[in-house]
């Protein structure tokens, strides 16, 4: 039986990881990623996991170690936040391109300076190019089950790449729900064995891996890691399917919310969706026509579907989480994006909330979706990017 | 120990069409690796130029599994590999063991490595770390590093008008790594085969990690003609600048007395990247240098007089 417990979002990931129960896990501590480590070092101190864990001196190393352990043949895992992922940035990108199904909880945190621990997406978002598979969360279930679901997906055969399961620093991490923990057997079923490919631990097929790789073939093998990522969308629909079926939770590449019949759209990524739900109730029951998009994969990214999904609404607030200094937010650029193809093109608008943790509260949403009807009602976006709840503006 | 003579009838890891450079004396030591041991192994190389000489793709002169990923992270790569296969054994019920092997140039070992190689030995990963120390980023074409000697030339110190070449004596990369107090640590030279297959051996085949230092002339960045690495490394030990020794459990042994330390300098008069020295002017950097290899050989020769 599943089992419902109340638990931190941090304690919801190593539970995860206890169930996967991965060959490797090579770690360092960072706020506020450290405690899924903490927990799963009791798991292997109390033998619930075959899993060798190595407690590195440095993200860079813990990364080098996980793709190690890869490409020797095993199911690797590791957590991180913000800085501590910045410090991995060259190793993300040589997993990505070697082909290692690594796995990561990434704890979402504010990149420094000034220095900062709370939450905001600027350490995925500065990520999105490293050819990784990124899946976000709104809650504890969603980021355990996405966490269940990304060895199947990162280890599928026409896929073969890293998966980061992002989640909000301190806003999910350290708070504690109820959510249910689906039973060790039937996720082990669900996940299945690991497969080494090419192990360098094969010593009756002896191969060589990071060979310099010049202009004969080093754009060759980009354009087969591109096509392995476009193979991942389809996977991750289909990964998500079987979990439904298995599991009873649906998801789709990202969640459409009482979109059916909207005017005003808000895009938003993780734990903020809650709240935007809520807001959306109640300015429903006055017979506002609202609904949200959430994305749930990032990367890669669904155009077709989200342009689909939009192409019937009047205006869209896309909301960043990150900034990307001197252009528009990454979630606005690939809405945009996904938008101009689009037969009936919505109104479209970015606001940037939430860096280093400043809260969002319901009445700042309430503020957004008025906002977004001033710009219906006129017919026009008067300011097409501008940051929330901030001093001096 | 075996006999040269027999280990030169195995396999090697190393095949011969790689592109190192005419003379480079760095396949000495790839070349022995399978031949002192009859473990399997498996070998990871620091960015470096082993790395980009042995691997240009589709080619490649590994005939043993081999793992390149970067410059800095060559011991956590392996430090993954190795607890990999600790998991693999106790699943699969085996006892076989594997050995894994680092290698990483001076400047991947020394500086922008130290810090990955220092943790590695610290977590005691059953790992042997090998450096060839050629005493510059010989790579990137002769910048210095933390191991290029004082008064050398590099394209990054070159000897000007008012410069004498690098202003900073070298570190003392082994000693940091006897510091670790892991079971095997030795310094070893191209030249003598005997010596390194020796040390090879013992480094592969202790329990838990090792590190093995070895002097690897290297023909553009010295500044000296392609035959004359081996004998230029022979000079290098011969003046006591790089004695060999070894220390395990905490034992120094020197490997070879020299009969007569030669003076530094005749040696570093033999390298085009010593030749601004001649001149009078840089007379204070030969000193200098003088009096640091002294006072390093006089600490080697109480360390192994203590462990006798």
């Amino acid at each position: 039986m599943p089992k419902t417990i109340a638990i931190t979002g941090n304690g919801a990931m190593a539970e995860a990881m206890r169930q996967i129960n991965p060959d490797v896990v090579a770690a360092f501590p960072i706020t506020p990623s450290t405690q899924v480590i903490e927990d799963f070092a009791k798991f292997v101190s109390d033998g619930k996991v075959d899993t060798e864990l190595i407690t590195v001196e440095s993200e860079h190393s813990a990364m080098s170690a996980c793709i190690g352990a890869s490409v020797a043949g095993g199911r690797v895992m590791t957590a991180t936040s913000s800085n501590g992922m910045a410090l991995m940035w060259e190793m993300l990108y040589i997993a990505a391109s070697m082909r290692q199904p690594v796995l990561m909880t990434l704890v979402n945190r504010a990149m420094s300076a000034p220095i900062n621990i709370h939450c905001d997406h600027g350490d995925s978002m500065g990520a999105r190019d490293a050819g990784w598979i990124q899946l976000y969360a709104e809650n504890h279930q969603e980021a355990y089950d996405n966490m269940i679901m990304a060895p199947v997906i990162a280890e599928n055969m026409d896929v073969r790449l890293p998966v980061m399961v992002c989640m909000d620093g301190f806003l999910i991490s350290h708070s504690v729900e109820t959510m249910q923990i689906e039973e060790d057997g039937k996720v082990r079923d669900f996940i299945g064995e690991h497969t080494a490919l090419n192990s360098i631990l094969d010593f009756d097929n002896p191969v060589s891996w990071g060979a310099l790789d010049l202009q004969d073939y080093y754009i060759e093998h980009r354009r087969g890691q591109q096509e392995a990522m476009n193979n991942a969308a389809a996977v991750v629909a289909d990964v998500s399917k079987r979990f439904g079926d298995q599991f009873g939770r649906k998801y789709e590449l990202f969640e459409s919310y009482r979109l059916d019949d909207a005017d005003r759209v808000v895009v938003a990524i993780n734990s903020v969706a809650g709240e935007i739900k809520e807001v959306i109730d109640e300015l429903r029951e006055q017979g506002e026509k609202v609904g949200l998009l959430k994305i749930r994969m990032f990367r890669p990214f669904p155009y077709t579907g989200i342009a689909k999904a939009l192409s019937g609404c009047k205006i869209v607030t896309v909301m960043d989480r990150s900034t990307s200094m001197g252009a528009f937010g990454p979630l606005f650029g690939e809405i945009s994006n996904a938008l101009y193809a689009a037969d009936n093109r919505p109104l479209i608008y970015n606001r940037t909330y939430g860096l280093g943790g400043r809260e969002m509260l319901l009445d700042d949403i309430k503020d957004v979706f008025a906002e977004s009807k001033e710009y219906l009602d006129n017919g026009k976006v008067e300011k097409i990017f501008d940051i929330l709840n901030v001093r001096g503006a | 120990m075996p006999k040269l003579q027999d280990l030169a009838k195995k396999d090697s890891a190393f095949s011969s069409g790689h592109r190192m450079c005419a003379g480079c004396p760095v396949p000495i030591f790839t070349k022995m690796l399978t031949r002192v041991t009859d473990y399997d192994i498996v070998v990871g190389s620091a960015t470096g130029c082993l790395e980009v000489a042995s691997s240009i793709f589709p080619y490649s002169a590994w005939k043993v599994p081999w793992i390149h990923t970067a410059f800095e992270n060559c011991s956590a790569m392996m430090s993954g590999v190795e607890a990999f296969d600790k998991v693999r054994r106790k699943k699969n019920n085996t006892e076989k063991k594997i050995k894994c092997v680092a290698t990483g140039g001076d400047g991947g070992t020394y500086d922008i490595g130290i810090q990955s190689l220092s943790a590695a030995m610290e977590r005691g990963h059953d790992l042997l770390y090998i450096c060839y120390d050629n005493g510059a980023y010989m790579n990137t074409g002769i910048q210095r590093s933390g191991a290029t000697p004082l008064g050398a030339a590099t394209t990054t110190t070159p000897a000007g008008s008012v410069i004498g070449g690098k202003q900073q004596q070298r570190k003392d990369l082994t000693r940091i790594m006897i510091a670790h107090h892991i079971p095997y640590v030795a310094q070893a030279s191209i030249h003598n085969p005997v010596d390194l297959s020796d040390k090879i051996k013992k480094g592969l085949e202790v329990d838990g990690p090792a590190f093995i230092n070895i002097l690897c002339p290297c023909i553009p960045g010295w500044r000296i003609a392609p035959d004359m690495a081996v004998e230029s490394a022979r000079q290098g030990v011969d003046t006591c600048y790089w004695p060999l020794y070894e220390v395990e459990q905490q034992k120094f042994k020197i490997n070879y007395m020299p009969k007569e330390k030669l003076p530094v300098k005749d040696w570093l008069f033999t390298q085009g990247r010593f030749r601004h020295l001649k001149d009078d002017k840089w007379s204070q950097i030969l000193v200098d240098f003088q009096a640091r290899v002294d006072e390093q050989w006089d600490w080697l020769l109480a360390r192994h007089a203590e462990s006798e």
